[in-house]
């Protein structure tokens, strides 16, 4: 033992220590804050006092850091595809087919830059085309926005903009009912955990599950506040056809509607209010307009059909009484929506129309006076005592490109042209194409309403790929068009660079293997993303910031991707330019430099020490998300990105009223006549769901919800010890599947038992899984986490194969939501299935 | 002496395997001699997790019981060994030598709680060990009591009778005490786990609409014996909980203000929703 060395890390789930012996990795624990650190924040409610635990509390995720680091799946060499040959015969139409041979670092980027200059100056800059995934490392300098971006960006290149995968509806719809679009559609949840302890009575969870999605960074720091909120009394609802995680511990009540009715389910709840008179007049009457419009289409004035709980219990298949005892008891205490705040994105928004859902959630808790005490849009991860005035940059806080607030020379990218990711394989396959939105914006409500076209005129189509990090076959849609564009010759070249052997890596011609974040340095803040999850460190309970250590030496072959990208600079001819003389230990002081720690800790001391706890100044005052608004005050949170903060309008929502809407003045503005988001929203049929002609021949709805036990594709495949956990993959016949969970009486109708292996199947594709039988599951849907790892066709090249690696995302539809809103849509899918012969 | 024990609450388990997963961290590729050698990659589970789910479709829960190696103070495991192969530690803590437990499949099989895993490439009995090299190296938890996020797995030592008076005012109760070997490892909240509910919905029908009752009264009768009561809930709900599987024909009778009484048998083998009973 007492040659071990200690370093410290941090992951996407939470820090860590490393211990190393011999140069090698003995064990990765959360880390334990001491003596020494900064007291945690106390809260009084109930008559008692909370107080968090005095360590890391991580992402289970974070637990297998060990097995990922030493993972079989580790790229260990540059690779070239046996049958590309750049100077001759390239083989496209064999990609996912052919295999791969070892080649020397020298050769491998001496053939990607020389590709990379003969493109450029045969096409022009815009014909290459890349993007990164989100978090298959952490750090804020040796990574995607940093390094990746800085490098693409400095040439130039044709982006891919990201959609907001996790909370579509939020982003599409909420936003054009309360604004918050700098948080793309999630509201500010500063200080609701103590407003909750101390002024909740219900939380109302509906298609959250917090335990699982964990404000997305914050590990399981926020777990224990649910408990703290069961031992004080107050009830948790949870509505989702999934019996999930966090209701199976901690739910009083399972409401489970059939997926993509649930904006039937919150009209009845306005339904009932009205009827029965139980809504808050004063602030629906001072704080929100188009209510009128709004109570006339409830009532059924505008066409007829009441919204009652019996109209909805029909849609659902949940029973009236329910949803009338739902509402009453809502109106009745003081209740959190648990939905649509970071972590709980929920199933119910990535869907058809997922926009009218998150706009009715909204309303619903207008008509309950939002901001009131103990009332608001809670996900009930985040949201602790959190010193805002302490400034440490998370890695989107200079918007794509983090190294331009240290660099002395910016960069931008000159090139104009944009890809949309939901869209890229038909862009590649049959352009042009044509999307409304600059998606992942968060600079106004316009932006949803400018038209893209690609391939913009004057410029070239892409023909080279350069896929960094991660892989989008799990988390996309319809995700064998991916396969089939990667096989298309007009992708004259196609690299991955990555850790680890991820779903598109096999499709490339040159494979670059990078490190992980434990042999290189960086710095970065638990969970501080920047940008538009502004304070994202609020959904840990205290603010800790790393130095992240350098463990071990890179492993096999591989190098940090600031030096594959160095190298790759250098051989364009922009060396230089790329790193500014900087090492990446350089820009870890400069940030170092820019933030606040130097108030309280020496560059030399935190480096050793390797991370710092944030203090709470001392006379720490509260400032509930949204209490401003509710008592007609100017905004008082530390929400930095809102527009109209400390101007004349600060008063105000981000809506263009300054008002809640229930009939949308933007989208009224920009598409009256759009009846896929109507300005007043209601619930729409799916355009694939349980009443669809297509149900007649896939009578089962797919729910693929964010995976509990990693995150999107990451640690599944490449992280042994993982697969041993039955909720997450289970060993048979030699090797792990996905779990399909379905309710016993659909797998009596189809002769499945538990623990089968089974094909879920429909016009799509179809994939292999075993069977988890399952009360947990509402009859007529079945459920499996998107995000596998693994996308294992059982005839390797051949995008219609059969996957065995559970990647469900091959099944899930590609039409975007709404007509105008591009969001994703995967829950609005259909499929059969059946016990897989022999 | 002071001896270790886990304290384990089966309602603070969330499932999220930080204890199963920071063991395989601990213990795979790592060997700790004289106390254990390293873990194989795949299939032993020293921090098991079994699962239980009661009930239906909408009224379910789960319960996650987390099972280590129960140190027990009068193992069978000790007994079945050859050569002192398994030996208890002053501290409570039993340890299996990977050395001398060589070729001694018998100490697998002789565990009831199937809490000893066999590795079949080094021919050697397996198990946890409550860490002891690190609290040896002064770590005062083992790997799985720290990751836990919520304090569902505890440590602590004690004397014997501090021990004893933890146990009596936490009501800890060990798992499987029918097999009399006195476990370090106590449990609150075990009905979770093992025990089962019978639950149901009230409601009634006027005018052509279904309604719940909220504030009927339900009783559990066994034999003829009252056994618990209780009054349905906003959304006619009620659930009797803590009852023995498999122990026979209950009635329940339920009764609303201006309604006729209503009775229903129920033979119970495991956790039942009986749904929706209309008054």
């Amino acid at each position: 033992m007492r040659a071990e060395k200690v370093f410290t890390n941090l992951t996407n789930g939470g820090p860590v220590r490393v211990y190393v012996r011999d140069g090698k990795i003995v064990r990765v624990r959360p880390l334990e804050l001491d003596e020494s650190d900064a007291a945690s924040w106390r809260i009084q409610a109930g008559g008692r006092q909370f107080s968090p635990l005095r360590k890391a509390c991580v992402a289970p995720f974070t637990m297998v850091e060990k097995a990922r680091i030493y993972s079989d799946a580790r790229l260990k060499y540059p690779m070239i595809r046996e049958d590309f040959d750049p100077a001759g015969q390239r083989n496209p139409q064999n990609r996912g087919r052919s295999g791969y041979k070892r080649i020397s670092w020298e050769e491998a980027l001496d053939i990607v830059a020389g590709e990379m200059k003969r493109i450029r100056e045969t096409y022009g800059p815009e014909a290459i085309m890349s993007r990164a995934s989100s978090h298959h490392n952490w750090g804020n300098i040796g990574y995607r926005t940093s390094t990746w971006a800085r490098f693409f960006n400095l040439i130039g290149f044709t982006d891919i903009l990201d959609n907001p995968d996790s909370w579509e509806g939020w982003h599409w719809g909420a936003t054009h009912a309360y604004g918050f679009f700098w948080r793309l559609g999630m509201p500010e949840q500063y200080d609701l955990l103590a407003d909750a302890l101390k002024n909740t009575d219900l939380v109302v969870h509906w298609g959250n599950d917090p335990d699982s999605t964990r404000g997305i960074y914050g590990g399981q720091e926020s777990v224990i506040w649910r408990y703290w909120l069961r031992e004080l009394g107050k009830r948790q609802i949870f509505i989702d056809p999934f019996c999930n995680y966090t209701a199976t511990i901690l739910g009083d009540k399972w409401i489970a509607p059939r997926p993509g009715t649930d904006a039937a389910m919150a009209e009845a709840v306005a339904h009932v209010w009205l009827a029965e008179g139980t809504y808050d007049k004063e602030y629906v009457s001072s704080r929100t307009v188009g209510f009128e419009e709004f109570e006339r289409h409830i009532l059924g004035q505008e066409d007829g059909i009441p919204r009652t709980p019996e109209w909805a219990a029909a849609i659902c298949d949940v029973p009236a009484y329910t949803i009338k005892s739902l509402a009453r008891e809502w109106a009745a205490s003081r209740t959190m929506l648990a939905a649509g705040s970071r972590g709980g994105e929920s199933g119910a928004c990535r869907q058809a129309y997922g926009t009218e859902w998150a706009r009715l959630m909204v309303l619903l808790q207008a008509m309950q006076g939002l901001g009131k005490p103990g009332v608001n849009i809670w996900g009930t991860t985040m949201g602790p005592p959190y010193n805002a005035g302490f400034n440490f940059p998370g890695y989107s806080s200079f918007g794509p490109n983090f190294l331009n607030g240290f660099a002395r020379k910016t960069v931008e990218n000159p090139v104009k042209q944009r890809i949309y990711r939901l869209l890229v394989p038909e862009a590649i396959l049959e352009p042009p194409i044509h999307w409304l939105g600059q998606t992942f914006c968060g600079q106004s409500l316009e932006q949803q309403f400018i038209p893209y076209t690609y391939p913009l005129p004057g410029h070239s189509e892409v023909k080279m790929f350069y896929r960094y990090g991660g892989s989008f076959l799990g988390t996309m849609t319809g995700t064998s068009r991916w396969v089939k564009m990667y096989q298309s010759p007009k992708l004259e070249f196609v690299v991955n660079q990555d850790v680890w052997w991820c779903t598109e890596t096999g499709l490339a011609d040159i494979i670059l293997p990078a490190c992980s974040n434990f042999e290189r340095a960086d710095i970065g803040e638990w969970a501080q993303t920047g940008g538009y999850t502004h304070h994202g460190s609020n959904a840990c309970n205290h603010r800790v910031i790393v130095y992240q250590q350098q463990c071990i030496e890179p492993l096999y072959e591989s190098k940090s991707d600031y030096r594959i990208f160095s190298e790759l600079a250098e051989r364009l001819g922009v060396g230089e330019e790329f790193t500014e003389g900087n090492t990446p230990e350089d820009w870890v002081e400069k940030v170092f430099n820019y933030s606040d720690l130097p108030r309280y800790i020496s560059f030399e001391e935190f480096r050793k020490k390797g991370y710092f706890i944030v203090p709470l100044p001392d006379d720490y005052r509260p400032t509930p998300g949204l209490r401003w608004f509710y008592e007609g005050r100017e905004c008082d949170t530390p929400d930095h990105f809102n527009p109209k903060r400390n101007t004349e309008k600060g008063k105000e929502l981000g809506t263009y009223s300054g008002k809640i809407e229930f009939v949308s003045r933007s989208l009224k503005d920009h598409l009256p006549e759009d009846e896929e988001r109507p300005p007043l929203p209601r619930y729409i049929p799916s355009w694939e769901g349980y009443d669809s002609k297509l149900a007649e021949k896939y009578p089962l709805q797919l729910i693929t919800p964010h995976p509990r036990y990693s995150f999107h594709t990451h640690h599944d495949a490449n992280s042994s010890w993982l697969g041993e956990i039955p909720g997450h993959r289970v060993f048979k016949e030699g090797y792990y599947w996905r779990p399909v969970r379905l309710h016993p009486s659909e797998a009596k109708k189809r002769g499945i038992k538990d623990g089968d292996i089974v094909r879920l199947y429909n016009d799509r594709g179809s994939v292999l899984g075993i069977a988890d039988v399952t009360e947990r599951m509402r009859p007529g849907v079945v459920h499996c986490y998107y995000g596998s790892g693994k996308y294992d066709p059982l005839e390797p090249g051949n995008p219609a194969s059969t996957d065995r690696g559970g990647c469900v995302a091959i099944l899930t539809p590609a039409r975007v939501m709404s007509k105008n809103a591009p969001g994703m849509a995967p829950n609005s899918c259909l499929v059969e299935i059946e016990r897989r012969e022999g | 002496m002071d001896k270790w024990i886990f304290i384990i609450d089966v309602e603070a388990c969330e499932d999220c395997n930080n204890c199963f997963l920071s063991c395989k961290d601990e213990y795979i590729d790592n060997d700790f001699p004289p106390y254990s050698i390293a873990q194989p990659k795949h299939g032993q589970r020293w921090m098991n997790i079994e699962r239980k789910e009661r009930g239906q479709c909408p009224m379910v829960d789960v319960a996650f019981l987390p099972t280590p190696c129960m140190h027990c103070d009068n193992a069978p495991c000790i007994k079945k060994a050859k050569n002192g192969a398994v030996y208890k530690s002053n501290n409570g803590i039993v340890i299996i030598d990977p050395d001398k437990a060589r070729g001694q499949k018998d100490i697998v099989d002789a565990c009831p709680y199937g809490a000893i895993w066999w590795n079949e490439n080094k021919q050697v009995a397996q198990k946890c060990t409550m860490c002891v090299h690190l609290l040896n190296d002064g770590w005062k938890k083992p790997r799985c009591v720290q990751s836990c996020p919520t304090g569902a797995l505890r440590f602590v030592s004690g004397e014997d009778s501090a021990i004893a008076q933890i146990i009596k005012d936490e009501k800890l109760e060990p798992l499987h005490p029918e097999y009399n070997a006195k476990p370090r490892v106590y449990y609150k909240n075990l009905y979770r786990f093992n025990r089962c509910f019978i639950g149901g919905t009230v409601a009634v029908q006027k005018k052509g609409v279904t309604d719940c009752v909220e504030g009927a009264m339900v009783t559990l009768y066994k034999d003829s014996e009252k056994v618990y009561e209780a009054i349905t809930d906003n959304y006619g709900d009620f659930k009797f909980d803590n009852l023995e599987e498999n122990s026979g024909k209950y009635r329940l009778e339920i009764s609303a203000r201006s309604y006729d009484k209503k009775t229903i048998e129920v033979d119970l083998i495991a956790s039942i929703n009986v749904g929706t009973i209309m008054l």
